[in-house]
């Protein structure tokens, strides 16, 4: 099959199996991001304390892209402070936005891989937004 | 009708896209266009262009005469009445909205305008900004699962007279139904109502008749119907746009301006302010007379044949459901596959060539109203070939095996 090259690995086996799907208990924050083009939906519970998130749950109706990117977030983000949090979506939404032309500028410091496996997708502009709403949302819940 | 013939006059079909040949799949959402009409909005600019109904000079003369030319084949394409019953637009979209602010301006608070579950968002947000502005009742009559109107409803919502404007799609862009017109229109006539018919698919597909409709408006746009875009057609009968205020204000739609007040210029140049889309009206006329050398008859043959093809062959790739099961259909079918969203499928045959749209198609509601968020469309048009639709079915299986 050509042209799955946006499709690690990792991406088809979140998307088929997430790991961190459903609702977190205590949650202290919750925030719903919508993409009114193709009617995918991130629903988050989060539960933050004074060290930041102490556990993150997604209930994601979507394709597969926007299925794993929430689970990988969710993995990303547990146990950071609210500010390494927001570092994360905004170094991720970064790679993701930057022309390749610019790939030079881009920071990708503290990327883990689970994230990193969503570099093809730049060549993918209309998808984009299928791997950053849940950072949107995250962003919003974290406000 | 000769497919590898007509083909070679659409340049663009021949391209590759990600080193695949393109298999192109989205008319529906807008047509590839014919050399001729290329070729002809090229010589306008090239040799023929200057500002219409304005110039006393013989560019502007020769220039004014194509773009009424454009009209007079509209409105012999429509079977309308006469040629100033034509109103350029920019698109399918303007055209309703045109209406809604004019004609709607003309109804009564408690008044009815009536639309149905499988409109595009252009024929429901303007409906519902007039009802904002002017509190008329917005009612939605109903499909059935197979995504046909149900007429018995559709019968209930006109039985208490309420109703003064019926706003229905000749055929739906998701669904491909293509709907009873002239029993609606019989039917809203019966109960004393206007009827606005969305054609921006069915002109596409089939000969249109206005008169032997019977409609009261028509709307259609270029870009479906291998034209450019940037033009669209409003027609309506010559007493209701008589009896319409202008829509927008400015040059070319008054016949005297005082400081004091305005006197409208006579239809069709009252709701034709400012200068229009003149090289796009003439590369939609020669849009229209290419389509008519061909002819509806082939047309609808050759898009019928195609579609019991694809109603054949999609329903064997694993996991796939079609979308609707209208009793009349367009050459346009929805689908959806089990476990792998409409936006992945999209992406995958992008990469393998396929061009296919994805997503609500501008119809949220009627999404809502089948219990689905997205679906994938493929829209079928006089250059497409069963092959097309055979790598289609191929790809899909391939993509259902890459996702499950
Ligand atoms: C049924 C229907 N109505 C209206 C429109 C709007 O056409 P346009 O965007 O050219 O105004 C479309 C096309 O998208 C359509 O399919």
């Amino acid at each position: 099959m050509d042209g799955t090259s946006c499709y690690d690995t990792l991406i088809l086996a979140r998307s088929r199996k997430p790991e961190f799907a459903g609702i977190v208990e205590n949650a202290t924050a919750t925030a719903q991001g919508n993409n009114p083009m193709c009617g995918d939906r991130v629903k988050l519970s989060l539960r933050a304390t004074d060290k930041g998130v102490a556990g993150i749950r997604h209930e994601t109706r979507g394709c597969a892209i926007c299925q794993a990117s929430a689970d990988l977030m969710a993995e990303a983000v547990t146990g950071q402070s609210v500010a390494a949090a927001l570092e994360l979506g905004r170094q991720f939404t970064d790679m993701l936005e930057t022309p390749s032309a610019m790939d030079s500028a881009v920071e990708r410091g503290n990327l883990p891989a689970g994230l990193l496996a969503f570099q093809p997708l730049r060549t993918h502009r209309s998808r984009l937004r299928c791997a950053t709403l849940p950072w949107t949302a995250l962003g919003e819940a974290l406000a | 009708m000769n497919i590898s013939e007509i083909r070679s006059q659409f340049p663009i079909l021949s391209q590759k896209v990600h080193g695949k040949p393109l298999v192109f799949l989205d008319s529906a959402a807008s047509a590839q266009k014919p050399d001729v009409v290329i070729d002809s909005m090229a010589n306008m600019m090239r040799s023929e262009y200057a500002n219409i109904h304005r110039g006393l000079h013989w560019m502007s003369e020769r220039a004014t005469e194509a773009y009424e030319v454009a009209r007079s084949r509209v409105a012999s394409f429509l079977g309308a009445a006469s040629r100033e019953e034509i109103v350029f637009t920019r698109n399918s979209t303007e055209a309703i909205n045109l209406v809604a602010y004019t004609y709607g301006s003309l109804l009564k608070p408690g008044q009815v305008v009536l639309i149905s579950e499988m409109e595009h968002h252009a024929n429901l947000v303007p409906w519902q900004m007039l009802r904002d502005r002017t509190g008329i009742e917005l009612r939605v009559t109903p499909i059935t699962d197979d995504g046909d109107l149900d007429l018995d409803a559709y019968g209930q919502h006109l039985s208490d007279g309420k109703v003064a404007l019926v706003a229905i799609t000749h055929m739906s862009n998701v669904l491909g139904t293509i709907t009873p017109a002239e029993r609606l229109v019989a039917m809203a006539h019966d109960a004393g109502a206007k009827i606005l018919l969305d054609g921006s698919q069915a002109v596409v597909h089939r000969k249109t008749d206005v008169q032997k409709l019977g409609a009261d408006f028509y709307t259609f746009t270029g870009h479906k119907l291998y034209g450019p875009t940037g033009i669209g057609v409003l027609w309506a009968r010559r007493e209701l746009l008589d009896a319409m205020p202008p829509f927008m204000g400015g040059g070319d739609m008054i016949s005297s301006v005082t400081f004091e007040k305005s006197v409208w210029a006579p239809v069709p140049a009252k709701f034709e302010a400012g200068t229009p889309a003149i090289v796009e009206a003439v590369g939609l006329g020669t849009a229209i007379d290419w389509v008519e050398s061909i002819g509806y008859e082939a047309i609808g043959a050759h898009e019928a044949a195609l579609t019991a093809h694809a109603l054949r062959v999609l329903p064997d790739v694993p996991g796939l459901s079609i979308v609707g099961a209208p009793r009349e259909r367009g050459g346009v079918i929805s689908f959806t596959m089990e476990d792998v969203h409409p936006h992945d499928i999209a992406t995958l045959l992008d990469r393998n060539g396929i061009a296919v749209r994805a997503g609500h198609h501008c119809a949220e509601p009627l999404m809502h109203r089948l219990g689905l968020t997205a679906t994938a469309r493929a829209s079928f048009g006089i250059y497409t070939t069963e092959d097309e639709i055979d790598v289609l079915a191929e790809t899909l299986k391939r993509i259902r095996q890459f996702f499950v």
